[in-house]
């Protein structure tokens, strides 16, 4: 028999945690499933193990910080399944999931979608070939292996967690061929009034970047304005050609291609939920709609944390405290009246934490090309079909992506979109002259995550009727 | 394609990658195992046979799909090393399990 619970939370990581602290401090039963082995999502990725073997250093401040949250969740009562892939999530806050090869399900009052976030998938020529990685997946390899890239490394990037990941190689002892900065280059003035207020409320994560920055330009060739990468290699990358906005244009022999564009929400949850979704144009990414408690279209299920729009840790904790609380009301845990004298300051909390998000998100805007990438590139990884093929389906008027999908079998294979679905949907709305919102993205459908047979099979008898 | 930093590992588990063994650190992943091996793919695509090698090592690219103790397809960015476990890099299509 399945018991009931009040909140199920899926993802460990900043929100949920916080969500799943606050709402265990109001008396309610929560469950949090991840797919980690250890709490901490990826920003705080094996916090437990290398705090205890002492490498945690290396991997900087904002890292340590998320030892004492990861502690508090561990303390907090909240029923922790980690090891775990939700394959289906249902309206009514049903959840099935796999841990170890066996299938469950939950069935919760309540449900929490902490998933986070993913980086941009980002399509050059030679964007598959082994070798080529994004920055994201190198940091994960220098957080739960402590390895690092050999031979000739470049990073090609445009972001914080670029630069950040290349000053950790280096104080790791780690060597970088060249970082190509494809920051589009653009008008001060037009960052002007959002710097402004960055550099009142986050002065130290200023600082922090400009050091950064400053390291790198020392000691690593740092090509600035970079607007086109391209990957050359037969099984494996072994050059790497670049142009710069000024025309600089150069082939250079590399073994390793890092690359980031920056992170977008996880949205497959919601999606196969059927939940609304907008475009946020200032991240040029998709979110679900939800209200000021992070409540989606469909009742009872909440999404908090980078998955409701990029907006770092910090943020995330805070969006997940907010959620929380309300889900502590909903639950008949709170009044309405304690909740808001409960919800005031975390709300002034967040409106701080999310002053320097503007001044972030204009000088870190991909540029042009990311939307609308060179014609050879594959556009869908999984099926192999190309930018090209998919352009020629937009000349003959196909702008909806699952009657591409249909024809072309882009989205078709195991990703489910998850690498194509953006690009899909930037590309035939270039060519249809109209907003990304206006195609949308493929349909998404269950399983979330494969799933054999054998494990279907394991799902217990449905849980007993209440 | 990668190397550990020098440091004082504990835990060293044995896997047993396309029939040769290698050693692991407990609490890693599969995949960075794979990218630690000369043979640096990880899978041929069932398309066209090209090679592949771990992408975004967070689950959602699925390019580092491997047959793990006979299970095939599974991610193995997201499955962590167990002594004695037997990975197979996936060429093209895995089949059917009986």
């Amino acid at each position: 028999m399945t018991v009931q619970i009040d909140l199920l939370i899926i993802g460990a990581g900043p929100a949920g945690m916080s969500a799943a602290i606050t709402a265990r401090k109001h008396g309610l039963t929560v469950l949090v499933v991840d797919e980690q082995f250890e709490p901490g999502g990826q920003i705080w990725r094996n916090i437990e193990t290398n705090s205890r073997i002492n490498r945690s250093k290396i991997l900087g401040s904002s890292y340590l910080e998320g030892k004492e949250t990861v502690k508090r969740f561990r303390d907090c009562g909240a029923a922790y399944r980690p090891r775990t892939r939700v394959w289906q999530v249902e309206a009514g806050c049903k959840a099935y999931m796999s841990t170890d090869g066996v299938a469950s399900q939950v069935k919760a009052k309540c449900m929490l979608l902490a998933t986070g976030a993913q980086e941009r998938p980002t399509p050059f020529p030679g964007w598959t070939l082994p070798g080529v990685m994004t920055v994201g997946a190198g940091q994960i390899l220098l957080k739960t292996s402590y390895q690092v890239p050999k031979g000739r490394v470049w990073i090609a990037g445009n972001g914080p967690l670029s630069l950040l990941y290349a000053v950790q190689l280096l104080d790791v002892g780690g060597k970088i061929a060249g970082f190509l900065d494809t920051t589009p280059r653009q008008s001060p003035f037009k960052l002007l009034s959002s710097f402004v207020k960055a550099a009142i409320h986050a002065p130290l994560d200023l600082f922090k970047g400009l050091g950064w920055l400053l390291k790198l330009r020392r000691h690593v060739k740092f090509i600035r304005n970079v607007s086109d990468v391209e990957a050359i290699g037969d099984d494996k990358i072994q050059h790497l050609r670049y142009k710069t906005g000024s025309g600089l244009e150069d082939t250079v022999p590399a073994d390793v291609l890092f690359v980031h564009e920056g992170i977008v929400p996880t949205i497959h949850p919601t999606l196969s939920l059927g939940c609304d979704h907008h475009w946020i144009g200032d991240q040029g990414s998709f979110a679900p709609t939800l209200n000021q408690w992070g409540e989606t279209t469909k009742e009872n299920i909440f999404v908090a944390g980078d998955g409701a729009g990029i907006g770092g840790a910090r943020v995330a904790c805070l969006r997940g405290e907010l959620t929380a609380l309300y889900i502590a009301h909903k639950t008949r845990h709170m009044s309405m009246a304690e909740l808001q004298v409960q919800a005031k300051p975390v709300r002034s909390r967040l409106k701080n934490a999310m002053a320097s998000r503007p001044f972030l998100d204009k000088l870190y805007f991909p540029r042009s090309e990311i939307f609308n990438p060179d014609g050879r590139a594959l556009a869908c990884r999984c099926e192999e079909v190309s930018v090209e093929t998919v352009r020629d389906q937009a000349n003959l008027q196909v702008f909806d992506p699952n009657k591409l999908k249909a024809l072309t079998r882009a989205g078709m294979g195991p990703c489910q979109g998850r690498q194509c679905g953006y690009v899909i949907a930037n590309l035939l709305a270039g060519s249809a002259s109209c907003k990304p919102a206006d195609i949308g993205l493929n349909r998404v459908r269950p399983p979330l995550k494969p799933l054999t047979l054998d494990e279907l099979a394991t799902l217990a008898e449905p849980e007993a009727r209440p | 394609m990668f190397r550990l930093i020098p440091d004082s590992r504990e835990d060293v588990v044995a896997v047993h990658v396309d029939g040769v063994e290698v050693k692991a650190q407990r609490g890693e992943t599969v995949a960075a195992l794979l990218l630690r091996q000369e043979t640096n793919w990880s899978r041929l695509t069932p398309i066209s046979g090209q090679k592949r090698a771990p992408y975004c090592m967070m689950g959602v690219c699925f390019e580092c799909l491997a047959t793990i103790d006979g299970v095939p397809s599974l991610q193995t960015c997201l499955t962590g090393v167990e002594d004695g476990m037997r990975v197979e890099r996936q060429r093209g299509r895995p089949e059917a399990s009986a």
